[in-house]
C-alpha cells in the first residue's frame, strides 16, 4: 500500500480521527490553556506561568505529590517481592498450582473501585471487630488517619496487583532452561545459590518489566484512592490523580487543574521514557 | 524424601495464602446475607439466618438490569470497534514501508504514554461543546484511548504474515478491503482474542471516564455503586450485596476464558 493510495488513508481514518480528537488535540489544548485563565468555556487573557506558580503556593498538590511518591515506592517494593514470591511458589511442582494461580490473579480482573469498597468494609468493620475481640488496639480506627489510610491503600494495591506481577514473573521463570537448574543441582548448589546465581540472572528482564509496570500503575492510581479513603481524612491521603480531578471538576479551577495535569504528564512521560531507554539498552546487551 | 516433605510444606503455605487472598471475597459474601444487626454482632462467621432481602433491595437500588445492559452495550461495542479499526490500521501501516508509515506507528506508540488525567479536562470540554457527552461519545473516546496498544499488538503479529498472501489475492482480482476481511483478519484471530480481553477488562471496570461522560439512565455498574456510598450513613448490608452482584459477571467471564486471559495479560504487559 502506497502513501498516496486512497485505501491506505481509508484504513487509517477511523483511528487517526479518534486519536486526534480524544488524545492529541486535548493534550495540546490543555498545555495551551494552562498558560491562560481558561474557565472551561472561554479565556480572556494569557497569564504566563501564574497557574504553575499557584500550584506551588498551595499545599494540596505538593502534599499529593509527596503522598503519591511514598505510596509508589512502597508499592513497587512490596509488589515485586510478593509477585516474585508467589511466582516462585506456583512454578514448583505443586498439586494446587493451577488453583493457586487462579486465586492470586483473580483480584486483577475486578475494578479498583469495587475492590476499594470491599476493603473499606474490611478495614473499618472487620478490623474493628477483630481488634476488639482480641484486644489488639492497632486494629482499631483504620482509615481514620493518614498512616492507616496509607497502609490501607498499599495493602489494597498489593493484594490486587500481586497476581499480575506474579504472571509476568511466571512467564520468564518458565522459560529458564531446566537443564541449567539441574546442572547446578548436580554441582551441589543450595536452593538459595540456585536462585541467586542461576535463576535471577535469567529472569532479570522480568524485573525491569514489573518495576516500571508497578511504578506507573501506582503513580497514576485513582479509583482505589476514591473508593477506599476518598482522599480523607482532611485530604491527607489524596493522590495526584485525585487532586487534578477535584481541582478541575469540583472546585472548577480549570486552568489550575490543567497546569497540574501538565506537570503530571511530564512526570509520567519521564518514567515511561526511562523505561524505553532501559529496554533499548537491554536489547543491545542480549 | 526430603524433597517431598519440602513440597508438602510449600503446598500448605500456598493454600494458606490462597485463603488470605480469598478472605475479602468471603467477608463480602457472608455479610451480604446478614441483616444490619447481624453484621454488627458478628462480622466473621456465617450468617445465622441467611436472607436474600439485601440482594433484592440492592438489585433495585443499582437499577441492575439497566446498568448491566449499559455496561455490556458500551463494553461490547467499544471492543468490537477497537478490534476492527485497529487491525485495519495496523494492516495498512505494516504493509507500507515508507517513512510516513513508521512515523505514524511511532505516534500511536507514543500516545500510550499519555496518562488519561492529562487530557481529560479539555476532552470533556470539547465533547460537551458538541453535545457528545453520551454513550456514543464514550464509545468514540474508547476507540481513541484503546487503539494505540491494539495497533501495536496487531502490528507485531502482522509482521509474521507473508505478503505473498496479499499478492496472490491481488492477482485474483481482490481489493484491499476484501483481502483484509477474508484473508488477513481471520489469521489474526489469536491476537484479536488478546486485544479483546485487554480491552474488555479495562472498559468494563473503567470508572473515571464514564463518570465524567454519563449520567442518569445511562450509568454503568461502577457508576451506580455510588448509590450506596454517597450517603452519610452506610448501609453495609445493602452495599455488600450490591458489590457481590457487580462482581458476578466478571467472575463468570474469568472462569470461561481463564487461559486466554492469562496469555493476553502477559502479551499486553511484556511488549
Amino acid at each position: 500500500m502506497q502513501n498516496k493510495s486512497v485505501t491506505f488513508w481509508l484504513f487509517l481514518t477511523p483511528v487517526l480521527l479518534s486519536l486526534s480528537l480524544v488524545v492529541i488535540v486535548p493534550l495540546l489544548l490543555g498545555v495551551f490553556y494552562s498558560f491562560t485563565n481558561w474557565d472551561g468555556l472561554t479565556f480572556t487573557q494569557f497569564v504566563g506561568f501564574e497557574n504553575y506558580i499557584q500550584i506551588f503556593q498551595n499545599d494540596s498538590f505538593i502534599n499529593a505529590l509527596w503522598f503519591t511518591t511514598k505510596f509508589t515506592i512502597a508499592c513497587v517494593i512490596l509488589l515485586n517481592i510478593t509477585g516474585l514470591g508467589l511466582a516462585l511458589l506456583v512454578t514448583r511442582n505443586l498439586k494446587s498450582k493451577n488453583f493457586l494461580r487462579t486465586v492470586f490473579f483473580m483480584p486483577n480482573l475486578i475494578g479498583g473501585l469495587i475492590l476499594g469498597f470491599i476493603w473499606q468494609f474490611i478495614f473499618i468493620n472487620v478490623f474493628d471487630f477483630v481488634g476488639r475481640m482480641l484486644g489488639q488496639e492497632w486494629l482499631l480506627g483504620w482509615l481514620s488517619n493518614e498512616t492507616t489510610g496509607f497502609w490501607g491503600l498499599v495493602i489494597l494495591m498489593v493484594w490486587q496487583m500481586a497476581g499480575y506481577i506474579m504472571i509476568i514473573y511466571i512467564a520468564y521463570l518458565e522459560s529458564v532452561p531446566q537443564e541449567l537448574v539441574e546442572a547446578s543441582e548436580i554441582d551441589g548448589a543450595t536452593s538459595f545459590q540456585k536462585l541467586r546465581y542461576v535463576i535471577f540472572p535469567l529472569v532479570r528482564p522480568a524485573f525491569t518489566v514489573s518495576m516500571f509496570l508497578t511504578l506507573s500503575n501506582s503513580f497514576k492510581i485513582y479509583d482505589q484512592n476514591l473508593s477506599l479513603t476518598n482522599g480523607g481524612p482532611y485530604d491527607s491521603t489524596q493522590m495526584l490523580a485525585m487532586d487534578i480531578v477535584r481541582t478541575a471538576f469540583e472546585s472548577n479551577q480549570m486552568a489550575l487543574g490543567e497546569a497540574k495535569a501538565v506537570i503530571f504528564f511530564l512526570i509520567v512521560a519521564a518514567i515511561a521514557l526511562t523505561q524505553v531507554y532501559y529496554n533499548k539498552k537491554r536489547e543491545v546487551e542480549v | 524424601m526430603k524433597k517431598k516433605k519440602g513440597l508438602i510444606i510449600l503446598e500448605v503455605i500456598g493454600l494458606l495464602l490462597a485463603l488470605l487472598w480469598l478472605a475479602p471475597f468471603y467477608l463480602m459474601i457472608v455479610n451480604a446475607f446478614k441483616t444490619k444487626k447481624g453484621i454488627f454482632s458478628d462480622v466473621i462467621g456465617l450468617p445465622e439466618e441467611a436472607t436474600f432481602e439485601n440482594f433484592k433491595e440492592a438489585f433495585v437500588d443499582l437499577n441492575f438490569m439497566n446498568s448491566l445492559f449499559n455496561s455490556l452495550l458500551i463494553t461490547i461495542i467499544s471492543v468490537l470497534i477497537i478490534i476492527f479499526f485497529s487491525a485495519m490500521a495496523a494492516y495498512a501501516l505494516q504493509r507500507n514501508s515508507s517513512k510516513l508509515s513508521k512515523t505514524l506507528l511511532l505516534v500511536f506508540v507514543a500516545a500510550m504514554l499519555i496518562p488519561f488525567q492529562s487530557v481529560m479536562i479539555p476532552l470533556i470540554s470539547i465533547f460537551g461543546n458538541v453535545e457528545m457527552l453520551n454513550r456514543a461519545g464514550l464509545i468514540f473516546m474508547y476507540l481513541g484511548f484503546g487503539c494505540s496498544l491494539s495497533i501495536f499488538l496487531y502490528h507485531g503479529s502482522l509482521a509474521g504474515i507473508s505478503k505473498s498472501l496479499d499478492e496472490a489475492a491481488i492477482i485474483d482480482g481482490a481489493n484491499r478491503l476484501q483481502i483484509f476481511w477474508h484473508i488477513i483478519f481471520p489469521i489474526l484471530k489469536p491476537i484479536s482474542i488478546t486485544v479483546a480481553i485487554l480491552n474488555v477488562i479495562w472498559i468494563w471496570n473503567d470508572y473515571l471516564l464514564p463518570s465524567l461522560v454519563l449520567s442518569g439512565e445511562n450509568e454503568t455498574i461502577p457508576l451506580r455503586m455510588f448509590y450506596f456510598f454517597g450517603q452519610y450513613t452506610k448501609q453495609w448490608h445493602l452495599a455488600l450485596a450490591g458489590l457481590t452482584l457487580a462482581i458476578i459477571p466478571i467472575i463468570i467471564f474469568y472462569f470461561i476464558s481463564q487461559k486466554h486471559i492469562i496469555k493476553g495479560v502477559v502479551e499486553g504487559a511484556v511488549k
